[in-house]
Parts: structure tokens; sequence; C-alpha cells
């Protein structure tokens, strides 16, 4: 039978063997906290609002290298209310990074649409940095079904 | 060499009217993610800035980081208020650089 100190001693030797695992998958992939310090350092860490932000992006695909998204930001665009910037970042690809999209009064609507690289089902964090200095959030979730994911 | 760098604008507008501009590029924008078999990163290579500019304004601009796709579209709407030339202008990746015009007409 197992004495409690023999269970001990598996229990120290399974966590030991696992730790480089966990450091090669931390390395491997940003985690949401990754995606969240990317945006408050892109956004200068201004305090964030949710809503105002319709990101669109299908509810699963197998085509992750492409997947389609269209960011809408609810703002008339004149000359005194308008979207400086919209930032995206993804919260589990290797970096979180996506893209940046400047906007002005000039575009008269608020609306981009791109395709993007998903390693695996996530959160897409799209922030909208508005004329006045507010920043509004918005998120979707695509979930990657079969494939590889985007290792491409 | 081949065309890689695709536009969409209409001809032609009503003066004042909201126009949705797309555009395209044939490239592989290497994330940096990749590994090749060996266990080697394939080196990060984008042609990360785009500038949309009309009549030589700045319109629209866009960076853009790994996350982008291969062959990366982008469509954006611009308020048309007189006739004139778009400018597409994709940079990134050392001096490599993709241009093209198209001319929009506003008629009335």
């Amino acid at each position: 039978m197992l004495s409690r100190r023999d269970i001990l001693l598996l229990c120290a030797a399974v966590t030991a063997s696992a730790l480089p695992f966990g450091a090669a998958l931390r390395e491997a992939r940003a985690a949401p906290r990754d995606a969240k310090a990317r945006l408050a350092e892109l956004t200068g860490g201004a305090e964030q609002q949710q809503g105002g932000v319709d990101i669109t992006l299908p509810e699963a695909t197998d085509q992750a290298r492409h997947v389609p998204m269209r960011i809408a930001v609810d703002s008339p665009m004149t000359e005194d209310d308008y979207v400086k910037v919209i930032h995206v970042v993804a919260e589990r690809n290797p970096t979180p990074a996506i893209a940046s999209f400047h906007l002005s009064p000039a575009n008269g609507r608020a609306e981009i649409s791109t395709r993007i690289r998903l390693l695996q089902t996530q959160v897409v964090v799209a922030a909208a940095e508005m004329s006045d200095g507010s920043v509004r959030i918005g998120k979707a979730r695509c979930k990657i079904i079969g494939g590889a994911g985007a290792c491409g | 060499m081949r065309n890689r760098l695709h536009v969409k604008v209409p001809a032609t507008v009503a003066r004042g009217e909201v126009v949705r501009v797309m555009t395209k590029l044939n490239h592989p924008m290497e994330s940096g993610w990749r590994k090749r078999l060996d266990g080697q990163v394939v080196a990060k290579a984008l042609m990360g800035e785009f500038v949309c500019l009309f009549n030589g304004r700045e319109v629209f601009r866009a960076d853009l980081d790994s996350g982008t796709a291969s062959d990366p579209y982008l469509s954006f709407y611009v308020r048309v208020e007189e006739s004139g030339v778009f400018r597409f202008v994709w940079s990134g990746e050392g001096d490599t650089r993709f241009e093209r015009e198209a001319r929009i007409e506003v008629d009335g």
C-alpha cells in the first residue's frame, strides 16, 4: 500500500516533470493577460468601456488562416465625434497583436473588414479610441474546428 | 511581374456619398510563428503598413502585425466630396513597396 510519504513524493515528481511542459506552453502561446497588456500599451492605459464596438467573426471555421473579421463602431464620424483608431488583439495567438486601423472624419463610416489568423479557438478584442479620448471595447469568440490552426 | 496589388473603387459617385473601398495584396505575410521541419523559425516578413490617400490627403491607414492573414485584404469607407485619385500604398519588409492608383468621378 502507498504510504503518505510515497504519495507526496509521487505528487512532487509529477509536478516537477510537468513544469518544463508548462514553460514551453507559456512560451508558445500568449495568454489573455498578454492581450490585455498589449491593449493597455496601445491605448495608453485609458479607461475602457464596454459597448459600441461590434466585431463580427464566424461562429466556427476550419479556415483558421483566413478568418473574415468585420468591425463596426457606433459613431457619427463628424468633425467633433469620430473614431481615431481601432486596435485589434487576439487572446491566444503566439503574439497578441493583429492590427491597428487609423480612421478620420473623412471616412464617413467607422467600419472595416479584413482577414485574420487564429491559432486556436479564442476571443478577439477590438478597442476603439474615440476623438474625445474614451476607449470602447468589443469582443467576439471564434471556434476553430479541425485542421492544424493557423500554424503558418 | 504579376499584378500583386488589387484595388476596387466605384467609377462614379454622387457628391458626399460614402463609398466602400477594397484592396488586396498578394503576399505571404510571414508571421514569425511558423517553424520549418528542422525547427528553425521562419523569419517574420510582413507588408505591415498600408496607407490610402485621396488627392494626396491620408484618409485611411492600417498597421498590420502577425495576426493578419496572408494575402491581406482590407475594406473601408471614404466620403467623396470631389473627383480625384485614390492612391493605395502597401509597404514594409525592407524597402518593398506596392502602389496603385484609382480614379473616381463625382457626377452632379
